[in-house]
């Protein structure tokens, strides 16, 4: 397959070769269809661009910055680790790029309200924070273990306006907030958007999130090139549904000599079956409208994902991952709980940086692809979140609490 | 004609629309489903709907979500749905699952339509599939002469409808209600003006469910639908009465179907 035909996905069915796709109830196909028609004519809208830029620049914070992880890198083999500094963005993480993008799609359609899933908080916090900023009824559905593990959030989200609904079905954790957030739309599609997440879902999410992330690469490419002059050897992000590292990977796509590393979570180890790592340790099949690598049994029923983080406490995993998974242009590797709060740990001693323990999955992924390089590689990881919102976990985990 | 055809132009022979009631697999339990069924069949039940219970029910309200939620504890497989259907079917009504898409990818397209074909089921109503995704579907069920229902809703276009329609062999499943499975108090007026959209489109039988629960609401839209269907309000009876009030329901709705 050549690079061009990787960049034109999805197709007009939103298919990422055999992933992707629509698979909801029928009362849902005009609205999908609504999103998609505005969501094109946004895209080439210039007055459309011009306020979403605006907002990037004056209101996120943009662009963020590429920090050099000097005391960090000693641990990675001494390969060079550098970190895209998207948990400096308003609100704290990447998730931001995307609900601004989303919130003014909102308003183009005529719609009043906005309801989002969330597992750490992270997106639950940028559609609070997006909903407020634009005058919009908000309401957030957080799996009640989640809320639990991530109350700051929760507080925030609070502080911000939003209703949240903790969810009681299921795991109590995202996949079920997502399965309620769906069952909330259906009934109230006429004047409400869901603004989901990820780049999982039913077309156009998928794509329509990836173009309102691509940002993080488009930017990061740029600032390689002026900075060191040099694209780096490897581009590493943690996936849950997978919105961080598309949004950093899609600018490097068409550049073959740059190796995609998506470090998903591997929980207590992909051996025990308590993991979150689907295309790793997943099967084809379809999930919350779309096809991609899911955690199942024989049956086709769910089994149910585990992490420390929340964020990537996800038994999906975002179609155009699965693609690139299976065409081989990225690689999907799987960071244990342990690894991950090693990583998270350096971060915080090293460089002066707690981050998203989501994004300590990534920054494990670095010392270990950093080991196997050697000292010549560049390594850009995608800081995609700080980990304020993670401290009472982190505290438990290392018995720090007094 | 298919026996499915055969139980609506009996009906509409009698000047009434059938009754089609759902009911997942196990629930509330694998033999338990069956004798439920066999009462409700006996209080005036043409058609049956066996539930596929499936870990995310994005489409059910909470009533059915529960009754999913026992019969996936209670340790219901593949195998258990299409026991049941065989079961079912022997009773001599024609029987149809309803299944979200995941469970049947993961049986095989063609091994679940041969497998249902012998066991005697006569349709798969497939909610989460859309027609655009259906090729591999329409000729796995095509080969085994197994029908397909698909759904339209109150917020289908002309060209929808007309999409939906010409992938259905069945019958056209009409939701009356923007949402999750579930009583409602008050029905759309809106149902019977799709009702009669969905005919300009086709000449298979029509029939509407989500949210119809009553005797009253039955009556109202076999005046204009070829079928009633009905969920949560049999798991309600079921939870509450058992067989006994599952027949009972039955024989309520039943009453009300007359034109």
């Amino acid at each position: 397959m050549s690079v061009d035909e990787v960049l034109v996905m999805p197709d007009l069915r939103g298919h990422f070769g055999k992933f992707g796709g629509r698979f909801v109830p029928e009362a849902l196909m005009a609205a999908l269809d609504e999103l998609d028609d505005a969501f094109r004519k946004a895209m080439v809208d210039p007055s459309f661009l011009a306020q979403l830029h605006d907002l990037q620049v004056n209101y996120t914070g943009r662009p963020s910055p590429i920090t050099h992880a000097k005391r960090f890198s000693e641990h990675a083999g001494g390969a060079t680790v550098l970190l895209k500094r998207e948990d400096l963005n308003h609100t704290g993480s990447h998730k931001i790029n995307n609900v601004l993008g989303q919130g003014l799609l909102t308003q183009r359609m005529g719609k009043t309200r906005v309801i989002a899933e969330t597992g750490a908080g992270q997106h639950g916090v940028a559609t609070a924070t997006v909903a407020a900023l634009l005058g919009l009824e908000c309401v957030v559905y957080m799996g009640e273990e989640d809320t639990k593990r991530q109350a700051l959030n929760v507080a925030r989200m609070k502080l911000l306006g939003a209703t949240v609904i903790p969810v009681t079905s299921g795991s109590k954790t995202l996949k079920d907030a997502i399965n309620e957030a769906m069952r909330d739309w259906v009934a109230n599609v006429q004047d409400t958007h869901y603004m989901l997440g990820t780049v999982a879902g039913p077309a156009p999410f998928p794509e329509m999130v990836r173009d309102f992330h691509r940002i993080i690469g488009d930017e990061s490419r740029e600032q390689m090139l002026e900075r060191f002059g040099r694209l780096p050897d490897v581009v590493a992000a943690c996936v849950g549904g997978g919105s961080n590292a598309i949004g950093i990977f899609t600018a490097f796509i068409p550049d073959s000599d740059v190796r995609l590393l998506g470090l998903e979570a591997g929980g207590d180890g992909i051996e025990t079956g308590r993991h979150a790592s689907t295309i790793v340790g997943g099967a084809v099949g379809v999930l919350h409208g779309a096809r991609s690598y899911i955690m199942q049994d024989d049956d086709g029923q769910t089994i149910e994902s585990h992490s420390i983080s929340a964020g990537l406490d996800y038994p999906s995993v975002g179609p155009e991952h699965a693609y690139l998974a299976d065409i081989g242009r990225a690689e999907y590797r799987s960071i244990t709980d342990v690894q991950a709060m090693n990583a998270f740990k350096l971060l915080c001693e090293t460089e002066g940086i707690i981050p998203a323990i989501e994004t300590a999955h990534a920054l494990a992924g670095a010392l270990e692809i950093g080991k196997e390089l050697g000292k010549d590689a560049i390594i850009l990881v995608n800081c995609s979140g700080r980990g304020d919102k993670d401290v009472e976990t982190a505290a438990k985990w290392f018995d720090m609490n007094p | 004609m298919s026996l499915l055809h055969e139980v609506f132009a009996r009906a509409k022979s009698e000047n009434r629309a059938a009754l089609i009631a759902y009911l997942p697999a196990g629930y509330p339990t694998a033999d338990g489903a069956v004798e439920c069924i066999a009462a409700m069949v006996a209080g005036g039940v043409d058609i049956v709907e066996i539930g596929f219970p499936y870990s995310d029910p994005v489409m059910d309200g909470p009533t059915i979500q529960e009754a999913v939620n026992i019969s996936l504890v209670g340790g219901t497989k593949s195998a258990t749905v299409i026991e049941t259907v065989k079961r079912v079917s022997e009773l001599g009504v024609p029987t149809l699952v309803m299944s979200y898409w995941n469970p049947i990818e993961r049986y095989g397209l063609e091994s679940f339509a041969t497998d249902f074909h012998a066991a005697g089921g006569a349709g798969v109503i497939t909610p989460d599939l859309t027609p655009e995704e259906a090729d591999d579907w329409i000729a796995a069920t095509d080969e085994q002469d197994v029908e397909r229902v698909f759904l339209v809703a109150l917020s289908s276009s002309d060209e929808r409808i007309s999409k939906v329609a010409s992938v259905t062999t069945g019958f056209v499943y009409a939701g009356a209600v923007m949402g999750v499975t579930g009583a409602r108090a008050s029905l759309s007026d809106a149902i019977e003006g799709l009702v009669t959209k969905v005919r300009r489109h086709t000449e298979l039988p029509v029939a509407v469910g989500l949210g119809v629960s009553t005797p009253e609401q039955a009556h109202e839209i076999a005046q204009y639908a070829d079928g009633v269907i009905v969920g949560s309000a049999f798991v309600t009876a079921i939870a509450n009465g058992g067989p006994q009030a599952a027949k009972a329901l039955a024989q309520a709705l039943s009453q009300g179907l007359s034109r």
